[in-house]
């Protein structure tokens, strides 16, 4: 079975110059969920618009399925406090249906109640259902979701993910989302990768989580260890942004000069 | 000639205003949306100068105020590319230069006198037959391409990437409707005059924002209102003898402030 989205080799730079990816490659399949974590400015936004087609990569292989219908929950929703719009009205601008599928999408994802509330009045979990019930209603074969519990407290982080792994089961579609927090969506994702501009380690959750690699990005126990913490790299980068394990016996070329591989080590802030 | 006792010009007057308010409702209610005031702003100081231009190269002025509201617009578009200088700064530096330069050129034309009174501050009582036809023709026009693009482009003044996403082409839809925008700046400027233009996209947009629960009625009460400003504009201007375009500002403003005294209906 061919996946749903294979990305390889992925380079990009922000508008200052400053590499933000370098060789990322990932490959989602067919009712499979992704998570990608990482520190802040690691790159993971970027790598979800570049699989989505919002941006194309410097270098690097994208490939979606052809005629793959995507839903998108984007990471953040302002709507100008001017323009008046209900939940129902916007939930159809991505797609014309009526309102009994439009109140479905919403019953879907909890959110049934705020159907003819404006879309500023409603809660940051409200949002984030409602704009998951738009991505619903286009009936996608693949989810993209851009830290989708991002205003919503602790509780409702778990209900959320919850949720989305639900959807899964029910619609069997494949969902790549972006996460912050590994041990909060840990339950609900099959496969992570751990992107910190190249990917630092990737697979089942359990097992990421026991990544020296990840362990170096985040601390032994998570956020409380990000004040103090020092990036002890598994690998150094050659010239060419390539990594090498550390030690000269694995290197397969002659010692990597160490200026360029410690200008690209960045602690996370 | 006269009918209900009041003189030809004094209805092409109306006629025309109503016209422009119609059209800019709708439109007007995008630019509010979008946060465009200084673009449209910007569009109207150059109109001077497509005025003069339109009489230099012979085409007329609502074509001259036509072709440099979209050459601007489209210079904006290739600016806003750029990430150096702020949007506004680079709106300001245009909308200022334009206007001098209008001002500038205007005192060259040896043949032809322009009243740039009448240019900057409008002269609806002045608007001839032909005048009448370009208004309603160009505002028609506006409003019919509007509705064209109304759905992707409500899509992405919500949200641009998830437009996208959905299959909205952004690009060409930004583009068109700022060309409707030039469009609507031409249309208004014999009404309103370059110094007010910004008002009528702005004023009866945000006075129906009170009442409105869609973006459908908000446009449509914009443009409600807008006529009620022109009506009632026109009708303080003859009975107290003032100007007639900033008549229909005062009004405009008027039942905004009236709809502050009003609960938001949400």
């Amino acid at each position: 079975m061919k996946p749903l989205l294979y990305l390889a080799g992925v380079h990009a730079r922000g508008s200052s110059g400053r590499v933000i990816l370098e060789g990322v490659s990932l490959k989602l399949a067919e009712g499979e969920i992704l998570t990608l974590v990482g520190p802040n400015g690691a790159g993971k936004s970027t790598l979800v618009r570049i699989a989505l087609g919002l941006r194309p990569p410097e270098a690097g292989t994208v490939w979606r399925r052809p005629g793959l219908t995507i839903g998108f929950v984007p990471q953040r929703l302002t709507l100008p406090e001017t323009l008046p719009l209900s939940v129902a009205r916007f939930l159809t601008l991505g797609t014309r249906t009526g309102r009994a599928q439009v109140q479905a999408a919403l019953d879907e994802t909890g959110a049934g109640h705020v159907i003819d509330s404006p879309v500023q009045g409603i809660s940051g979990g409200e949002l984030q259902r409602a704009l998951l019930a738009r991505a619903l209603l286009r009936e996608p074969r693949l989810l993209v979701l851009d830290e989708p519990v991002q205003g919503v407290d602790v509780a409702g982080q778990y209900a959320l993910y919850d949720l989305i792994r639900s959807l899964r089961e029910r619609r069997g579609c494949g969902i790549l989302m972006v996460s912050h927090d590994l041990h909060l969506v840990m339950a609900a994702t099959d496969r992570v990768l751990c992107l910190n501009r190249h990917v630092c380690c990737e697979g089942h959750p359990e097992t990421v989580s026991r990544d020296p690699a990840y362990r170096a990005l985040f601390g032994r126990d998570g956020a409380a260890h990000l004040a103090v913490y020092h990036h002890h790299h598994d690998h150094t980068h050659d010239l060419h942004g390539d990594p090498h394990p550390h030690g000269p016996a694995a290197s397969p070329v002659p010692a990597a000069p160490a200026a360029p591989a410690a200008a690209r080590s960045e602690a996370p802030s | 000639m006269s009918a209900f006792g009041l003189d030809d010009f004094l209805w092409r007057a109306l006629a025309g205003g109503l016209g422009v308010a119609l059209a800019a409702g709708p439109l007007g209610s995008f630019v509010v949306w979008r946060r465009m005031a200084y673009f449209g702003d910007t569009l109207a100081h150059a109109g001077l100068l497509g005025v003069v231009l339109g009489v230099l190269a012979g085409i007329g002025e609502g074509f001259g105020v036509l072709l440099t509201g979209v050459l601007l617009a489209l210079l904006l578009l290739a600016l806003q590319q750029q990430k150096r200088l702020p949007g506004d700064t680079v709106l300001g530096i245009l909308a200022h230069t334009a206007l001098s330069l209008g001002l500038v050129a205007a005192a060259f034309l040896e043949q032809v006198r322009i009243d740039l009174n009448a240019w900057l501050f409008g002269d609806i009582l002045a608007i001839a037959p032909g005048e009448l036809a370009w208004i309603w023709a160009g505002g028609a026009l506006a409003l019919g391409v509007l509705a064209l693009i109304w759905r992707p482009l409500l899509a992405m003044t919500v949200h641009e990437e998830l437009a996208r996403v959905e299959g909205v082409p952004v690009a060409a839809v930004r583009l068109v409707f700022l060309l409707l925008i030039a469009l609507v700046v031409a249309v208004a400027m014999k009404v309103v005059g370059v110094l007010l233009i910004t008002s009528l996209l702005i004023i009866p947009p945000a006075a129906a924002r009170r009442w409105a629960r869609s973006p459908e009625g908000m446009a449509l009460g914009a443009s409600l209102c807008g006529a009620l400003a022109v009506s009632g504009g026109l009708a303080g201007s003859l009975v107290w003898d003032t100007p007639a375009g900033p008549s229909v500002v005062v009004c405009a403003a008027l039942l905004f402030a009236l709809g502050l005294l009003l609960p938001v209906r949400r």
